[in-house]
C-alpha cells in the first residue's frame, strides 16, 4: 500500500468525483468529499515525509518502466507543493458546506463538489506525474473543471467569464501541447527526467528554442502573468467564494510549478537564455505586474476583485524570483507559492464567510463588520497583514527571501519595487479594513459566520502566524526542492 | 518544399484558427475558431509520425518499417479532450444565450455595463 502513495494521492480524489456524483444528496457528497481531501491530505504528509528521508519516489504506473511508460515522480519540489494544495484543499472543503448553503441551491451542491474533486485530482496529477503528455492532460482535467466551477457562480456574468476563461485555458493548453510536440519530435521521448538529459546534446537547438516558447506562453497564460491575466479578476470574482478560494491558492500555484519544472529541469536556464534572455524578461514582466496590478486593485470596489488582481500583482512577485536566476530567487519564488497560497485561502475564506452572512462582497458590505464579525474579520486582518509582508506572518519570510535575492544579484530597483508593492498592498488592505473597523453598520444586524467556515480560516490564518514565525518546514523544504533543482544541471 | 506540405497546413491553419478567435464577435464563431486551431495540432502531431517508407504500425509479413504509433495515441487522448472542450464550451454559450438574449460579444459586455 505504501507503495503506491504516489499515484493513490491522484487517484482518491480522481474516484472521489464520480462517488459524491452517485451520493448526490448535499450533505452525504459533502461529508464523502471531505473524507477524501482529509485522506489526500495525509497521502501528501507521507510523501513529504518520504521524500525528505530518502530522496525522490519514482512509481511506474501499471508496471511499465520509465521512459516507455508514464512515470509518476514525486521528488522534493512535488512534495513541497503536494502538500500546499493539499492543505488548501482540506481547508476549503471543510469550509465547502456552510458556504454554498448560501450561495447555491441545493441540486447545485453536489456538482460543486464533483467538480472540486475533479479540478483537485488534475492539480495533483499536473504537480505529481513526470511524463510530459500527462500533464497536458491533466492540465485539462483541472481546467475543464474549473471552467464549470466558474460556470455556477450566482451571477450570469460567471457564465461569461467561465467561457473567456475557456477561451484563454485553452489556448494556453493547446501552447503547450505544441511545445511539447517539437520536444518529443527532438528527442523521441515524453518522460521530463529524460528529455532533461537528451536536450543539450542536441544541435538543433532554435528548434528547443521554439519549443520554449510555446511551453512558456502556454503556461504563462494559466498562470495569469502579465499581460495574460485579463480572465483571471472576472473569473475569480465570479466563481463561488469557496471555488475562489481554492483556485486562487492552488491553481496559478500549480502552473508556476510547471512552468519551474520546465524552466529549470527539463530546458535548463542557463540553455535557454543562451538563445534569448528569458530571465530578464521575467524581470520586467514581473515588475509590471507587481504595479499595474496593485495600483488596480487600489479602485476596486469589490473585495473580491480586490483579492484577484491582488492575485495578479503576487504572481508577479513569484515570476520575479523566478527570473533572478539565482538559488535564492529560486527559493524566495518557491517559499512565496507556499506561503501566498495559504495567504489568499485565508482571505478568500473570509470573503465567503462575509458572503455567507451578508450576502455580496462589495466594499459598502463590508461595514461595520469589525464589530459584528469579529472572528472573521480578525481572521482576514492577519490574513491582509501576511499579504502585505508585516514581519511575524508568513508573507514577510518569502518577501525578505525576495528581497535578499535581488541584493545578491546586485539589483537594487528591485529591492525597490518589493517595498512599493508592499506599501500599495497596504492602501488596497486598509481600505478594506477601514469600512469594517470604523464605519457604522446599518440596516439589519449581522451574526458571526457559522463555526465551520471559521474553523478553516482560523487555520489558515494561524498557518500564516506559523510559518512567519517557525519556518523550518517552508524553508527546508524549498531549500530541498532548489538544491534538487539547481543540482539536476549545475 | 513538398516535404514540407503538410506543416504549411499545419501553420495556415494554425494561425487562422487563433485569427478568428480574436477577431470574432460571435461567441460560437469563436469557438469554431478555437476547434480549428486545436486540429491544426493534431494535424501536427500526426505528421511528425511518418516515417518515410513506412507503412501502417500494424505488424504485418514483409513490412519492416512502420511509422510511430505513439503520436496517433496521443492524438487521440487530445481529440477526447478537445471534444469535452468543446461540449462544454457549446453549453457554456446556450446559458449564456439564455441569460443575456444574445452570443454577441458587445451586446454581452453592453448589458453587463448598463447594470
Amino acid at each position: 500500500m505504501l507503495s503506491h502513495l504516489a499515484v493513490l494521492q491522484v487517484v482518491v480524489p480522481l474516484l472521489a468525483a464520480p462517488t459524491c456524483l452517485i451520493l448526490e444528496r448535499a450533505r452525504a457528497a459533502w461529508l464523502f468529499a471531505c473524507l477524501a481531501c482529509l485522506l489526500s491530505l495525509g497521502i501528501s504528509i507521507a510523501l513529504f515525509m518520504q521524500v525528505e528521508a530518502s530522496g525522490p519516489i519514482s512509481y511506474a504506473l501499471g508496471g511499465w518502466e520509465a521512459p516507455w511508460g508514464i512515470e509518476y515522480r514525486i521528488d522534493a519540489l512535488s512534495s513541497f507543493v503536494l502538500l500546499l494544495i493539499n492543505l488548501v484543499a482540506a481547508a476549503v472543503i471543510i469550509g465547502a458546506n456552510s458556504s454554498l448553503t448560501a450561495e447555491l441551491p441545493e441540486p447545485r451542491h453536489s456538482p460543486f463538489y464533483v467538480l472540486f474533486l475533479l479540478c483537485f485530482a488534475g492539480l495533483q496529477g499536473i504537480v505529481a506525474t513526470g511524463d510530459a503528455f500527462n500533464v497536458f492532460v491533466f492540465l485539462e482535467i483541472s481546467s475543464l473543471a474549473t471552467y464549470a466551477l466558474v460556470a455556477l457562480g450566482r451571477d450570469r456574468r460567471a457564465l461569461f467569464a467561465a467561457y473567456q476563461y475557456l477561451i484563454v485555458g485553452t489556448i494556453g493548453a493547446t501552447f503547450y501541447l505544441i511545445g511539447i510536440g517539437f520536444l518529443y519530435s527532438l528527442t523521441g521521448t515524453l518522460n521530463m527526467a529524460d528529455m532533461a538529459q537528451l536536450l543539450p546534446g542536441l544541435e538543433e537547438q532554435r528548434l528547443v528554442a521554439a519549443a520554449f516558447a510555446f511551453v512558456v506562453i502556454g503556461i504563462a497564460m494559466k498562470l495569469a502573468l502579465f499581460p495574460l491575466h485579463g480572465w483571471l479578476p472576472d473569473a475569480y470574482s465570479q466563481a463561488p467564494s469557496m471555488a475562489t478560494a481554492f483556485l486562487a491558492a492552488s491553481a496559478t500555484k500549480v502552473a508556476l510549478y510547471l512552468f519551474i519544472r520546465m524552466y529549470f529541469e527539463v530546458l535548463g536556464q542557463d540553455a535557454v537564455n543562451a538563445l534569448f534572455p528569458v530571465g530578464k524578461l521575467f524581470l520586467l514582466l514581473g515588475a509590471i505586474a507587481v504595479i499595474l496590478a496593485s495600483l488596480a486593485a487600489i479602485r476596486q470596489n469589490n473585495v473580491k476583485r480586490v483579492f484577484a488582481l491582488s492575485s495578479v500583482g503576487q504572481i508577479g512577485y513569484l515570476v520575479i524570483g523566478v527570473g533572478l536566476g539565482n538559488a535564492l530567487g529560486l527559493q524566495a519564488a518557491l517559499l512565496h507559492l507556499f506561503n501566498h497560497g495559504l495567504i489568499k485561502a485565508a482571505l478568500f475564506i473570509a470573503v465567503a464567510a462575509v458572503v455567507c452572512r451578508v450576502g455580496g462582497s462589495r466594499l459598502e458590505d463590508f461595514r461595520g463588520l469589525g464589530r459584528a464579525m469579529p472572528w472573521t474579520m480578525g481572521g482576514m486582518v492577519i490574513g491582509a497583514l501576511s499579504l502585505i509582508g508585516v514581519p511575524l506572518t508568513a508573507g514577510f519570510v518569502s518577501k525578505w527571501y525576495l528581497v535578499l535575492a535581488a541584493m545578491e544579484s546586485g539589483l537594487w530597483p528591485l529591492v525597490a519595487l518589493v517595498l512599493i508593492g508592499s506599501f500599495i498592498a497596504l492602501f488596497y488592505v486598509w481600505r478594506i479594513v477601514e469600512v469594517a473597523y470604523f464605519q457604522p453598520r446599518d440596516g439589519a444586524a449581522v451574526s458571526e459566520a457559522p463555526l465551520m467556515l471559521l474553523l478553516p480560516l482560523w487555520a489558515m490564518a494561524l498557518a500564516n502566524l506559523y510559518f512567519g514565525i517557525d519556518t523550518s518546514l517552508t524553508v527546508g523544504g524549498s531549500e530541498q526542492a532548489v538544491n534538487f533543482l539547481m543540482g539536476s544541471r549545475p | 518544399m513538398a516535404d514540407y506540405y503538410n506543416y504549411l497546413i499545419v501553420v495556415l491553419l494554425m494561425v487562422m484558427g487563433l485569427y478568428i478567435v480574436m477577431a470574432q464577435g460571435n461567441l460560437v464563431k469563436k469557438l469554431i475558431g478555437l476547434n480549428i486551431f486545436q486540429t491544426s495540432v493534431f494535424i501536427f502531431y500526426i505528421s511528425t509520425a511518418k516515417v518515410s517508407g513506412g507503412t501502417a504500425p500494424i505488424v504485418i509479413d514483409g513490412a519492416e518499417l512502420y511509422s510511430n504509433p505513439l503520436p496517433q495515441v496521443l492524438i487521440l487522448t487530445a481529440i477526447v479532450v478537445g471534444i469535452a472542450t468543446m461540449s462544454l464550451a457549446l453549453a457554456l454559450v446556450l446559458r449564456i444565450k439564455r441569460a443575456y438574449g444574445s452570443v454577441e460579444e458587445d451586446v454581452i459586455l453592453e448589458q453587463d455595463k448598463s447594470c
